[in-house]
């Protein structure tokens, strides 16, 4: 028979409930997905009664609230706090995004805070975006050209434009890890954040190499498993579209 | 401390870091066929660099006729005179290449009208040694910072430089006061690895969360500046930190000065544009010094802004949507979604705020650490660039847009001397046990705390300590009780509390580590500002209102051993690098 549950390791057990203990009469429930690899325990969701009046209006400012007065053991990554390194990504009542851009008064209910979905998790909500990073040099992101000249290259502003929405990018990985083609075939799959890199520089008027690197992800697996879900687009938290990029790769491709 | 298992690397060079100078170091180190590692606390694209919004500057002349002499001229007087003329020689002289060898890496510059790289006015940036505002400032829309970051770490890639991401240094290998490597924590599966090397460059940046509100990341704990005071070696001019006029009131986003150079103006609760009078000629383009104590003046006599009156307007409503969408599309952004504006249509409220620390280890312009033992001398193995060092270039204050451009020049800077003093595959020292056990008891001492004080209540004491006592404006009193009240935390350490004992990205660790970092400058900081009696640059002082050249035209050097330090000074270079500049005397400084 196959299996269609989650091994029993796997399964998302019960927390740790933490009670409020300020006294505050303007309480939410934010659930934390929690996992521990040094124990040999399932993961878990643990619970924080958190006070939202004294509580900045991110997800994020909740996250640091929790770890610097409630539970300082909750892992997540972190950096900027304004939505350009993109460190917090994390899915947040369904949705992925920036924790540090979401505003948590933008989610109904208790507040789920999960890890990006379906990456191998490390701790807590930090997840394993090694593939991800090693897919991103395949597509070799640097720009390929032969002039040796003591100038700048000249790109006119109407060429220059052409890498706006993409050159944005700061591979959160909210996109891929929202794409179900992406889930199923992470590994050959390039993903929306990595095809819209790709992309990137298959546009720039400075690059010579634009052949070969239409001719590399030309791929019934890297490229093709694209089935224009658009999870990606809908999940980017700087508001770029991948599925464009996809889409204008692929009518490269046949219009090539 | 043989309980933790230890994994042994040789490499010619270590580079401890991996934002804007960190990788430009790697790349020109793997090109020159040196084995180099790169390790990283955050992966690359993370690094703070990605936050720098409006520019690098470099006098290319695209938009009107530049002289790198200029912008020399304009960095000194920025830097109020403390910065060292042959360091900013260098600079200024290598912005124009190092700038073109970006573009040519593939940054996506914003473009002229003839296709060249697009240059805006910045804060200080003038023509013909003061005489009018300049172009200088090269932009990537206002996302420079992120478009250079990406760009080097594609370049790096290309290059093959070997990288270890999400490691976290401990500590410096030092042996007769040279340096061996470091000791790094693998936050990925729980390992120590001892990096021994022939040149560390330490490249992690600036430490402005030693303040409440700062425009800098979670991550800017300075690191590598702590690990250099832990190795016995001084911090220099750790008292100039910069404010810069305008972050986002209540949020610290920043809010790039190119608004100010796209034609943004402050305006006071009277509607004045309150910057005509401190700064008659430069109004909103003065240096940011001068900005941030103008606004701090404002709210201190009752012309701020709000219920508080505590901070004042950023107008960019009068220009053209259409120059905003295209040279300004992040600042919209950021303005929408922690100030709720809409910049089109409303002033954006904003408040100086902490930025960038001038202080540093203190380096000459190759990048090797310098100390004092009666005169200047080098530290062998060490190097240091970007925010983390201390060349000076940016002196008592930096320019803005310097700061992009001092990484990417002194990073190639370091790579080159490196490149000199190296060969590929020379034999590494052993290495003394002790300099291990050291670095390992320490780091296992913080892990095992069982006592009552969390991190973050000591972290916040700081931080609010360093916020009221070390401001834009400081007197005796405010950076006595400073001085006191900033052990304070310190001592608290004595009992702190460290809940997760774990060794997989323990980030409770990893943020009392970062704390044991932070609060060794904050002391270096504070100690430094008490003892400089004068005023120049970020550092303002109410009772000592005038600079005092006769005085204090001195670095600050602090050694912090435990929380007792030394404060000496060793005195600013008073000349060029080549005959192709003159050396430009202290003049008055005004704007």
């Amino acid at each position: 028979m196959v299996q269609f549950n989650l091994p029993a390791n796997s399964k998302v057990k019960k927390g740790q409930y933490y009670k409020d203990k300020t006294g505050s009469k303007n309480i939410r429930k934010v659930n934390v997905y929690r996992w521990d690899p040094s124990k040999n325990e399932n993961p878990r969701l643990d619970t924080y009664e958190v006070d939202m009046d004294n509580c900045s209006s991110k997800v994020l400012d909740i996250l640091n609230k929790i770890k610097n007065e409630i539970d300082p053991s909750v892992a997540y990554r972190r950096s900027c706090a304004h939505g350009v390194c993109g460190s917090c990504a994390m899915n947040m009542n369904g949705k992925n995004g920036l924790a540090c851009t979401k505003a948590h008064s933008e989610l109904d209910g208790d507040i789920d805070i999960y890890p990006l979905p379906h990456l191998k998790v490390l701790k807590d909500l930090i997840g394993d975006l090694s593939t991800l990073y090693k897919q991103y040099e395949s597509v070799e992101p640097w720009l390929k050209t032969s002039k040796i000249n003591a100038k700048e290259n000249i790109q006119s502003k109407d060429d220059r434009a052409k890498l706006d929405g993409f050159y944005e990018c700061i591979m959160c990985a909210c996109c891929s890890t929202s794409c179900p083609s992406y889930w199923w075939n992470g590994e050959k799959y390039l993903g929306p954040a990595v095809l819209l890199q790709a992309y990137r520089w298959i546009i720039d008027s400075r690059d010579e190499d634009r052949k070969e690197r239409l001719k590399k992800v030309a791929d019934e697996l890297k490229l093709y498993r694209c089935h224009t879900i658009l999870n990606c687009t809908n999940a980017c938290p700087k508001g770029l579209n991948p599925a464009k990029a996809i889409a204008e790769i692929k009518k490269m491709l046949a219009t090539a | 401390m043989s309980a933790y298992k230890i994994i042994d690397h040789e490499y010619d060079v270590v580079v401890l870091g991996a934002g804007g100078s960190g990788l430009r170091a790697a790349v020109g180190l793997s090109e020159a066929g040196l084995k180099t590692a790169c390790v990283s606390k955050v992966f690359p694209t993370r690094s703070h660099t990605s936050a720098a919004q409006g520019g690098i500057s470099a006098a290319l002349g695209n938009m009107g006729e530049d002289d790198w002499r200029w912008h020399m001229y304009d960095t000194v007087k920025g830097a109020d005179w403390l910065g060292d003329q042959d360091s900013i020689e260098y600079l200024c002289k290598e912005a124009p290449a190092a700038v073109l060898e970006l573009e040519k890496y593939g940054v996506p510059f914003s473009r002229t009208e003839e296709g060249k790289i697009y240059q805006r006015p910045f804060g200080g940036m003038t023509k013909n040694y003061g005489n009018e505002t300049v172009q200088r400032t090269c932009a990537a829309a206002d996302r420079t910072g992120h478009a250079i970051l990406h760009t080097l770490y594609g370049q790096a890639l290309k290059h093959n430089t070997e990288f270890f991401i999400e490691y976290f240094a401990l500590d410096l290998i030092m042996k007769d006061g040279a340096c061996k490597g470091i000791i790094a924590w693998n936050l990925n599966d729980g390992t120590i690895h001892r990096f021994k090397s022939h040149t560390t460059i330490i490249a992690t940046g600036g430490y402005g969360k030693v303040y409440y509100s700062a425009t800098s990341a979670h991550t800017c704990t300075g690191d590598g500046n702590a690990m250099a005071l832990r190795a016995g070696l001084p911090l220099q001019d750790m008292e100039f930190v910069q404010f810069h006029p305008t972050g986002i009131y209540g949020h610290g986003t920043l809010i790039s000065e190119g608004v100010r150079g796209e034609g943004g103006y402050l305006v006071n609760s009277k509607g004045e544009r309150f910057m005509e009078r401190y700064a008659p000629k430069a109004k909103d383009l003065a240096s940011r010094d001068v900005v941030s104590r103008s606004i701090a003046v404002e709210i201190n006599e009752g012309r701020g802004i709000g219920k508080e009156q505590d901070h004042v307007h950023l107008h960019i409503d009068h220009l053209d949507p259409k120059v905003i969408d295209e040279r300004l599309p992040g600042i919209s952004e950021a303005s929408k979604l922690f100030a709720n504006v809409d910049v089109t249509k409303e002033p954006i409220p904003v408040v100086p705020t902490v930025h960038y620390n001038m202080g540093g280890i203190p380096t000459n312009y190759k990048a090797e650490v310098l100390t004092v033992n009666g005169s200047e001398k080098t530290v062998p193995g060490l190097m240091a660039i970007g925010e983390a060092a201390c060349v000076s270039v940016h002196g008592a204050n930096r320019l803005g847009s310097n700061s992009l451009i001092d990484l990417v020049v002194f990073g190639r800077a370091a790579a080159k001397r490196a490149a000199e003093l190296v060969k590929p595959g020379m034999k590494h020292d052993e290495i003394d046990k002790n300099e291990t056990d050291r670095c390992l008891d320490r780091f296992d001492k913080l892990r095992n705390s069982e006592g009552s004080n969390p991190t973050s209540e000591l972290r916040l004491s700081m931080q609010k300590t360093m916020q009221s006592k070390c401001a834009v404006f400081r007197s005796e009193k405010t950076l006595k009780e400073g001085v006191n009240e900033i052990r304070k935390p310190y001592d608290g350490m004595d009992s702190l509390s460290v809940k997760d004992k774990s060794l997989i990205f323990n980030t409770d660790l990893v943020e009392t580590l970062e704390f044991d970092n932070l609060i060794r400058q904050a002391i270096t900081t504070m100690d430094s500002a008490y003892h400089r009696k004068e005023s120049r640059g970020a550092h303002a002082r109410e009772d000592f209102p005038k600079r005092d050249d006769e005085n204090y035209m001195q670095h600050t050097l602090s050694w912090c051993n435990g929380s007792k330090t030394k404060i000496n000074y060793r005195p600013v270079h008073r000349s060029t690098l080549t005959n192709d500049v003159q050396y430009f005397p202290p003049q008055e400084r005004v704007y």
